[in-house]
């Protein structure tokens, strides 16, 4: 990737002993204990350095992290409102731009970066997002740290929450097991393919911080409006224990629930992880071992696991960019105008809810086997296991 | 009234209210600008646009994707230092309402304008007051235009205004839609040395966001501070009046217009019974009512109100004391508000209240949804406040041109 003249000179991380020691993301904030939001924050301001600014739209990491008179962030930040981290990018990127052409302030390159939540960030915040994708005149990064809910405000359902996790506004009851029925958004996936334009857009996660800092190194140097992705597992929104925060982040890679890649200049390149299991390398593991390990889908069934697997399945098997682009091609197609091809042989499309009963999809599984293995999964004894349910709050 | 000679060359111009605003931003030498279509605002930002393209202001033109992006656009530039330039009409405006609100909060002099429209449904693109007047507890300052000359000397004075230190407000330049957004007459220019000395660089000082000035803008504040936050915004609301005091003389030194009170337009006033009272548009056929009147020697005058935010509570006191009888012309209204009347009229009671003499106030609720305010229309509201004034028994509030 060509690196334009007007951004910062920024070199690859290539381990963590060679980054950079100092910090801008500093302590004064109160994320829980193993938040795996606030990692990725410090990395990221690491991995920037200090001639940047930070925009900080509504969420758990403006609500912990900036309490009035004490603030973690050493370089200069701003807050923003819940659905505007692409406006505020676009808005002081180009305010910089006008003022450094007029010779209003010094002419230097400076990184800008909006962060938002999955619920800022992939629900009402989305537009904004993409819009700014298209202003190709203005360097900025918008960083969405995904914890797949809305955990500042209690564990609400967001357009990131999985399938059937359990949340305050989803939660497991007598008559319905599943209250949460839509299957993830790709926000990643669509941001790339419906905006040529961008030079970068990447997934991370701070399980594996070096990935994540070349990534944000990476969109920094690209130049021009660029995107990243972190899977930020949650304590209190996904109910596990603080010490398997790292250990739930790699799951969701080893599982091949969440893929790791980037994509520069619209050449697609897995990475770490997901690279191996791309290659070959590496075999997925079952998800039900990243499942389990989560109270929020502690009222699965075996016919549960056996419908997420099998979503999971058809992302790899199916997609034409394996967990990345959501499509698949329906039989010969005719790409070059000379003879007829199938591109991707793999490719078969069977899904049952399009040729099935009507119905949702997961009600197919409902013949899967349910013995009871685990007793404490029966569902007319989930009042007696109130760890099923992610905590309150307050 | 001393009208001093203008500094500098004028020029003419035949312009709409928009193109007149666009002129003024072009002048004010605006950095960033961010644009998304809602008639009748909308004209401007056409104007902006062809002026960036001719060449003549050099500005990021930014296409949002609606207003709550064009508002939060325009708030963060604002932030790292730019002058901006931004505005919208009726549900768009509401659109943005999030932003709004907190711009005055951080004290970012934001300046829009707002080509007044009715709140949409059922289906009314007119001009109505209420969509400016939603803003008007939250810091903005509200400055109403009668004409297109108006528009460009408002413009300027909003960036004076809303820029200075001791301020720091967003401010909404409210433009009746249609009667003068797309209303051509000819207006006076000045040349760009006299509007740089009128108008010194934008300066946000140590509130400036800048790597250089790593400060935090809007951490999160609860019941522990955000009483005094809000306490400070008050104070720097109290020290508008005197910054537009000073502001006014300086526009009328440079630039000879303005008249001599910076708050209000007072027309055939000297020795009347009774006047009307209103804002915007409606200044032309309620100055053709009055000379028409007074020939037939009725003592009427007509008070246009300009700057709606802040209230001049005092200055109004002051002077609508002299007369019987004040008629309020509302082109807004607020359902179930005291005496079931408009915002102008409810406030302008509230301010006169602790006044020593009060003139009998009547409110009339016309124009609304775009509809037309006519001279006849103004005669028989002239009419019920010459008989408020003898002390006849009359409506509070009356519904002008309202089939029945």
């Amino acid at each position: 990737m060509e690196t334009p003249g007007r951004v910062l000179k920024l070199d690859p991380i290539r381990s963590i002993k060679k980054a950079p020691v100092e910090e801008y993301f500093e302590s004064g904030h109160r994320t829980c204990q193993g938040c795996l939001s606030s990692l990725p924050m410090r990395l990221m301001a690491k991995a920037a350095g200090p001639r940047t600014i930070v925009l900080g739209s509504t969420g758990c990491m403006y609500v912990a992290n900036t309490t009035y008179m004490t603030t973690p962030w050493v370089v200069p930040w701003m807050h923003t409102q819940l659905g505007a981290a692409g406006s505020a990018a676009v808005g002081t990127a180009a305010g910089l731009k006008a003022l450094m052409r007029k010779g209003k302030i010094k002419d230097e390159p400076i990184n800008v970066i909006a962060f938002c939540g999955d619920g800022g960030g992939a629900d009402m915040g989305l537009s904004a997002i993409s819009a700014a994708l298209t202003d190709i005149e203005y360097n900025l990064l918008i960083f969405l740290y995904d914890n797949e809910s809305y955990a500042n405000t209690d564990i609400q359902t967001s357009g990131q929450t999985p399938w059937g996790a359990v949340t305050t506004f989803s939660p497991p009851g007598k008559k319905h097991r599943i209250m949460q029925r839509r299957w993830k958004k790709n926000v990643p996936g669509m941001l790339a393919a419906g905006h040529p334009d961008t030079r970068y857009i990447a997934s991370g996660t701070p399980a594996m911080p070096v990935d994540m800092m070349d990534k944000v190194r990476a969109a920094l140097r690209a130049g021009g409006p660029t995107y990243i992705h972190v899977l930020d597992p949650c304590p209190k929104g996904w109910h596990y224990d603080p010490e398997h925060s790292v250990e739930l982040g790699k799951l969701a890679l080893e599982t091949g629930i969440y893929p790791l890649y980037e994509i520069k200049d619209g050449v697609l390149e897995f990475t770490g992880i997901t690279k191996q299991i791309a290659t070959g390398r590496r075999r997925r593991k079952p998800v039900r071992e990243y499942l389990e390990k989560q109270g929020r889908f502690a009222h699965f069934k075996n016919q549960d696991y056996a419908y997420f697997q099998k979503k999971v399945d058809e992302m790899w098997e199916q997609w034409i960019i394996p967990c990345v682009v959501a499509f698949s091609y329906g039989g010969p197609i005719n790409i070059t105008g000379s003879e007829p091809r199938v591109r991707n042989k793999n490719v078969e499309r069977v899904n049952a809810s399009w040729t099935g009963e009507p119905g949702h999809a997961h009600e197919q599984y409902e013949g899967v086997s349910d013995a009871p293995s685990e007793p404490w999964r029966d569902d007319n004894r989930l009042d007696e296991y109130p760890n099923a349910l992610p905590s309150t709050g307050h | 009234m001393t009208v001093a000679r203008p500094r500098g060359r004028q020029i003419e111009k035949l312009t709409t209210g928009t193109q007149a605003v666009a002129q003024a931003v072009k002048l004010a030498d605006v950095d960033v600008t961010a644009a998304y279509p809602i008639r009748p605002y909308d004209g401007v930002m056409q104007a902006v646009a062809k002026l960036i393209a001719d060449g003549e202001l050099e500005c990021e033109y930014i296409v949002a994707e609606g207003e709550h992006s064009q508002f939060e656009i325009c708030k963060h530039a604002s932030a790292v230092g730019s002058r901006v330039f931004v505005g919208s009409s009726g549900v768009g405006w509401m659109y943005a309402m999030e932003s709004l609100a907190v711009t005055p909060s951080l004290r970012l002099p934001v300046v829009a304008m707002i080509g007044n429209r009715a709140l949409d449904d059922p289906g009314a693109f007119g001009v109505e007051h209420n969509d400016a007047m939603v803003v008007r507890d939250l810091g903005w300052l509200l400055f109403w235009v009668e004409d297109a000359q108006e528009c460009f000397d408002a413009t300027l004075m909003a960036y004076r205004v809303g820029e200075d230190r001791r301020v720091s407000f967003p401010v909404g330049i409210c433009v009746d839609g249609a009667f003068i957004t797309h209303s051509q007459t000819l207006i006076e220019i000045p040349d760009q040395e006299t509007v740089n000395e009128f108008l010194p660089p934008y300066d946000l000082g140590d509130r400036l966001l800048h790597p250089d000035n790593p400060i935090t803008i809007a951490p999160q504040a609860n019941e522990d501070w955000v009483m005094e936050i809000r306490k400070q915004t008050d104070e720097a609301a109290r020290r508008v009046k005197g910054v537009i005091r000073e502001a006014h003389d300086d526009f009328r030194r440079l630039f000879g217009r303005g008249g001599d009170n910076p708050f209000f337009e007072e027309y055939m006033t000297e020795d009347a019974e009774y006047v009307l009272l209103g804002m915007g548009s409606l200044g032309l056929p309620a100055k053709v009512m009055v000379r028409r009147l007074r020939g037939r020697g009725e003592k009427v005058g007509f008070i246009r109100l300009k700057w709606f935010r802040p209230f001049p509570d005092e200055e109004l006191a002051e002077s609508l004391g002299r007369f019987r009888a004040v008629g309020v012309i509302d082109r807004d209204y607020s359902y179930g508000s005291p005496q079931q009347g408009g915002v102008l009229f409810t406030d302008l009671r509230a301010a006169l209240y602790d006044a020593e003499r009060r003139p009998r106030l009547v409110d009339f609720i016309g124009g609304l949804g775009g509809r037309e305010l006519t001279p006849e229309m103004m005669d028989e509201m002239a009419e019920i406040t010459r008989r408020a004034a003898r002390g006849e028994d009359v409506p509070t509030v009356s519904w002008i041109g309202v089939r029945e």
